[in-house]
């Protein structure tokens, strides 16, 4: 659940209160020639093109991939992708802001997501939360975000680190996390998820 | 602890190192099933899943056999989606299945795919699952690089493109034509109902969706014979059912049991019950979109069938055990936040519907509501239910509503109690 910004009497919509200029047309699909594409990207967006019948299923994948060198889904990344797949930018728009996962801001490069769902805040997820904020508070890297139900709730509460999940975490870890990604180790490895094995005891019987 | 049942099936030996990997994973039979389906014909294929008896997993419960007959015959492309966007609070089954045992899902594909005669499949994975979107990948290079996915199979005449597409954060991409609107590349908004995907689903083409855990079932089906298969479990649920286990339990976690397996069994013999002195309130046994049940239903039998009369769901099959320390509200209120983030706002009753169950519980909170706001939220969750395009809104509505119903009372002592407080409050200043 991110916090929502507000703008004038509270719409979600930054300068919405401004008249519109009637005379601007809506941005176009980009010209080739003149959007500087990088190559990496480009081969990326188009090689996740071929995999589909239609071009247009690519967007998730190739805004992950903008996203990945941007750093966030700025105006420039959606441009870019825009120009390779061939479709408006606002098109890409819509479908940047449904997902959680692409930041339409710029955000920190190392990402923490809690979850903070039903399972894990039956465990204890709401207050390793505030202890995660009060650890990174100052450190503008850290993206520290709650997040809906990560499908871990077996090791509950639970964090995802850039990807990888780490749990069941006590208050006391928060901080360690922190410590490990500001001196770049991998973060809280003895709580890593893969370090598992099932919990039904019939299962390797 | 009693040995519950014997069977395991997809969580048979689960841990054994290098599962992953085409190698381990063929040295214990596997693409034998596939092997089998390919030489005989679709339609011997779908009577092997039909005797099966074998439901979809993923949360409607319908029987996979006949899903997959739908579909209309023809020379139009048809498609197979898997769909691996288990999102469903307290569902965590498909992870560990597809982490450590990807080509278990692969040859289900491509059974699937086999018997419903599509030539392009898609793992719809959802965008969290990095590390098991990594493992799948290598898998499925491992498949293409021996033959058994891609261009004709086998050496066979038969062909499936089996492609994973990462989600990017949206529970209702698990909703199956918001999937199918995601996977084309769109906002992911579910869509009209008929045509149901199987006539129409991805790129106006037939598609069959399945979830994650009913593929992985097919190789064993084709290995044991559908008859066989269906001698496990009860009659009208048939079969093994991976369990997830979350909330107050002592050993939290994935348990594959038969089904018809008592419930309580479930959540005391095997995930240890509740904390020492704590006993068990409410529970959700089929994810958090299904009614709530309490201690007072433990006996029932763990299938489709018996929960179903029982007032709830089975659903995607994960059971949150909530302990009589925690409020009902907080459970509530948590929900309601969590369905109101998620709704994708294209039907009224959801999108005003969840965001006015959470002011109301909030004003529950505060110790600003009356009695009366109990029965306009009851009233609420009622005409959310069966007037959207999909189950999001039904899903929180079918849990609260219960709620409201069996804790009644305790809503309204929290109701006084802080309205209570709120007046000494006001009183003192």
């Amino acid at each position: 659940m991110t916090r929502v910004t507000r703008y004038a009497h509270g719409s979600r919509v930054p300068g919405w209160d401004q008249a519109a200029d009637l005379d601007k047309e809506p941005a176009g699909v980009p010209e080739p020639a003149l959007v500087e594409v990088p190559a990496a990207l480009r081969r990326e967006i188009e090689a996740a093109m071929a995999l589909y019948p239609d071009r247009h299923s690519a967007a998730l994948p190739a805004l992950a991939a903008a996203q990945r060198l941007h750093g966030w889904c700025s105006p420039e990344a959606i441009e870019q992708v825009a120009c390779v797949m061939r479709v408006t930018p606002a098109y890409l728009s819509s479908v940047a802001t449904f997902y959680d996962m692409f930041e339409l801001a710029p955000v920190g490069r190392h990402s923490v997501y809690v979850c903070t769902n039903i399972s894990c805040s039956l465990r204890g997820a709401d207050e390793l939360y505030a202890a995660l904020e009060d650890a990174a508070a100052d450190d503008p890297q850290i993206n520290l975000r709650s997040f809906e139900c990560l499908g871990a709730c077996d090791i509950a509460p639970m964090v995802s680190v850039e990807g990888s999940y780490y749990g069941p975490l006590q208050l006391a870890d928060a901080q360690r996390l922190v410590d490990d990604l500001q001196a770049g180790r991998e973060p809280i490895p003895d709580l890593a998820l893969s370090r598992l094995r099932s919990a039904d005891p019939n299962a390797n019987a | 602890m009693s040995p519950a049942r014997a069977t395991t099936i997809l969580l048979h030996e689960i841990d054994e190192p290098g599962l992953a990997t085409l190698e381990v994973y063929e040295r214990r039979g596997g693409y034998q099933a596939m092997r089998k389906a390919l030489a005989m014909e679709p339609s011997a294929v779908l009577a092997e899943l039909d005797a099966s008896g074998l439901r979809g997993r993923g949360g409607a419960g319908f029987p996979a056999g006949r899903k997959a007959a739908f579909l209309p015959q023809g020379d139009m492309d048809r498609y197979l989606v898997c769909n691996a966007d288990e999102s469903e609070p307290g569902t965590f089954k498909d992870r560990e299945l597809m982490a450590k045992s990807p080509h278990m899902l692969i040859e289900g594909i491509v059974i699937a795919a086999h018997a419903a005669g599509t030539s392009r499949a898609f793992i719809y994975i959802r965008g969290e699952y990095e590390a098991q979107a990594r493992i799948l990948d290598a898998a499925l290079a491992e498949a293409a690089a021996a033959g058994y996915i891609g261009e004709h199979i086998l050496g066979g005449d038969f062909s499936c493109a089996v492609v994973l597409h990462r989600g990017a954060g949206a529970y209702i991409c698990g909703e199956e034509t918001g999937l199918l609107d995601s996977l084309e590349g769109k906002r992911g908004n579910p869509r009209l109902k008929p045509p149901f995907p199987a006539i129409q689903g991805l790129y106006q083409g037939p598609t069959l969706i399945n979830n994650v855990e009913t593929l992985s079932t097919m190789p064993a089906i084709i290995r044991m014979g559908g008859a066989e298969y269906a001698k496990l479990g009860v009659s009208g649920s048939s079969g093994t059912k991976v369990v997830s286990v979350s909330g107050h339990v002592q050993r939290p976690g994935n348990y594959e049991v038969e089904l018809g397996t008592p419930s309580r069994e479930i959540i005391f013999t095997l995930a240890g019950g509740p904390p020492e002195g704590r006993k068990v309130k409410l529970w959700f046994p089929g994810g958090s979109s299904s009614p709530v049940l309490t201690a007072e239903d433990l006996d029932i039998p763990y299938d489709f069938d018996s929960l179903a009369k029982a007032g709830s769901m089975l659903g995607s099959g994960a059971i949150i055990v909530v302990d009589d320390a925690t409020p009902v509200l907080d459970v509530a209120l948590k929900l309601a936040k969590f369905y109101r983030h998620e709704s994708c706002g294209k039907c009224t009753p959801c999108r005003e519907g969840t965001n006015w169950t959470v002011r109301m519980l909030e004003r529950i909170d505060a110790g600003e509501a009356t009695p009366m706001d109990l029965d306009i939220m009851s009233s609420v969750q009622e005409h959310i239910i069966g007037n959207c395009l999909c189950v999001l809104g039904d899903a929180m509505a079918m849990p609260i509503g219960s709620m409201i119903v069996k804790f009644r009372d305790e809503f309204e002592a929290h109701m006084q109690s802080r309205q209570l407080a709120g007046a000494a409050a006001g009183a003192i200043a």
